[in-house]
């Protein structure tokens, strides 16, 4: 059995003019790894705002309990003069929302050695951590989400900057949270293709309306054509999901 | 003449009152380092001259008129929470405009000369033991308060999008930051002067950042290095007919251009 931990009813989003959806309507289960796959400018990141309750939709309701929310937000580089090491980062996601200057246990400290080496980061740990690359960092960000042992996670384009082998650690790290402490995961891609061994359903936010299902109920070429109101051809090329024909998969591709 | 005026009651006093002075202002210099407040100090100093001096005008006591200055200052900046560019600008414009207000309000004072130049640039040996007395409440209020706040401030400091999501309170730590500041600064006024605020609030705190990555170091660092100059400067401008402030200020930069050499030489 499982149980919803988050439930989002008729959720409806509208900057100015333009509305990015209506009637957005799912539940997230215990344990469940879903995807958030979208054009550029489709919601994504401001749906993650909203389940973490900073914005305010323009209408629906959306029960969830954010008092364990582990988070990864979209990259953004820290200042290179920070006075902060990598294992400081991580440990704000343990500590930093407690009052007074305190100090760490050993269980702690060894609670943050762990997740840290979990992510590869070991030899960062020490660094000051506005000299580290942006997959570095972005490794960093990964492990404080995990080291405040989350009831939901949260992940905007986690695996941005980071090489394959890298993005596999990631994505198998999350994939095995979920199934030992049952901790959702939702995690916002613009690339299915990483997480196809894990994810279970994916939600698709199109200019034309969403989806959400199993990875192949939704990517095919019959709902994304729906979702766009254009043709759009989904392939499957070794195992890989090729999306031909959206709008801004050139811009995407110069994302990398 | 040193020796002598070493023995002297208000010598003590002002080195009592840099020290209080000192510790404080290092210690919050960090935080705002981090947040790039470097000019929103520099207005809530310059605007609690306007306080100041619109005290002296109705006969009130400038210490006063300049706390109220820089607390009604630092919490309209606390609370629009502004960003970026628009906060840099919004600053610029607010600070022209006291600084208007308190040029109006010294032509109104009669005093003019002695006030001004005291409160610009400052006056430590001008210190009392009532002032004294004063500084020291004041300092424990803002230390007690940055040490409660210690964690989550540098979490929403650093992290503000995370802090959140884990629940700390980032719009009421960005208030409280600036009242802190606003504290710090009405005392800071009161031994460097408004013009020169920024020596002892962010000088050292510069320093220090650069000199180690660890966040608990850096507090301590910047801490020493403000006292360092404080004590340094009443001490030389003592032996020597220059102002104070001048030595504090010419301290702590040399601090600051030795940490940045030190870190320039570590990397290559």
């Amino acid at each position: 059995m499982t149980k919803a931990v988050v439930s989002v009813e008729g959720l409806a989003l509208r900057f100015a003019d333009r509305e990015l959806w209506h009637d957005l309507t799912f539940q997230i289960d215990a344990g469940e790894f879903l995807a958030v796959l979208g054009p550029n400018g489709a919601g994504k990141t401001s749906l993650l705002r909203i389940l973490l309750g900073q914005l305010e939709p323009t209408s629906g309701r959306v029960v969830i309990d954010r008092s364990g929310i582990g988070y990864v937000p979209q990259q953004r580089a820290f200042d290179r003069d920070l006075p902060l090491r990598g294992r400081d980062l991580v440990r704000f996601g343990l500590d930093g929302n407690r009052w007074g200057a305190g100090r760490l246990g050993a269980p702690e400290r060894k609670r943050i050695d762990d997740v840290i080496a979990a992510v590869g980061a070991s030899a960062l740990a020490d660094a000051p951590l506005g000299r580290l690359s942006g997959g570095e960092q972005q490794r960093l960000r990964v492990a404080q989400a995990l080291v405040s042992d989350p009831g939901l996670l949260l992940a905007d384009e986690p695996l941005l900057s980071l090489d394959l082998a890298y993005q596999q650690v990631i994505v198998q790290l999350l994939d095995e949270r979920r199934r030992s402490a049952g901790t959702p995961v939702v995690f916002v891609t613009h690339d299915v293709n990483p997480i196809l061994t894990a994810v279970d359903r994916v939600l698709y936010l199109g200019p034309d309306g969403w989806a959400i299902g199993p990875v192949d109920d939704v990517l095919t070429t019959e709902t994304l054509s729906r979702l766009y109101g254009t043709e759009i051809d989904v392939l499957r090329v070794r195992g890989r999901v090729v999306v031909v024909g959206t709008p801004d998969a050139e811009h995407v591709h110069h994302v990398h | 003449m040193f020796t002598t005026l070493l023995g002297q009651h208000f010598v003590h006093t002002a080195l009592l009152a840099g020290a209080v002075v000192a510790v404080v202002c290092g210690a919050i210099g960090v935080f705002v380092v981090m947040r790039g407040l470097s000019f929103a100090v520099h207005a809530i100093s310059e605007l609690g001259f306007t306080g100041a001096t619109g005290a002296l005008v109705i006969g009130l006591d400038p210490v006063l008129g300049m706390l109220g200055g820089s607390l009604v200052v630092g919490a309209s900046l606390g609370v629009l929470s502004l960003r970026g560019r628009e906060r840099d600008s919004a600053i610029g414009a607010v600070l022209a405009f006291g600084l208007g207000l308190g040029v109006l309000f010294l032509s109104l004072y009669q005093g003019y000369a002695t006030a001004a130049t005291n409160l610009l640039f400052g006056s430590i040996v001008g210190v009392d033991d009532a002032q004294l007395r004063n500084l020291a409440i004041v300092a424990v209020i803002v230390l007690v308060a940055l040490a409660v706040l210690y964690r989550p401030l540098f979490f929403a400091a650093i992290d503000p999008e995370v802090a959140a999501a884990r629940g700390v309170p980032v719009r009421a730590l960005s208030v409280a930051i600036f009242l802190l500041v606003a504290l710090t600064t009405a005392e800071a006024i009161q031994v460097v002067g408004v013009l020169l605020v920024l020596t002892l609030v962010i000088t050292p705190a510069a320093a220090a950042q650069r000199l180690t990555v660890r966040p608990g170091l850096t507090v301590l660092l910047s801490i020493a290095i403000a006292l360092i100059s404080t004590e340094g400067g009443i001490l030389l401008s003592l032996a020597h007919s220059w102002p104070t402030s001048f030595f504090i200020s010419a301290i702590s930069f040399a601090f600051y251009v030795a940490a940045r050499v030190k870190s320039v030489l570590a990397r290559s």
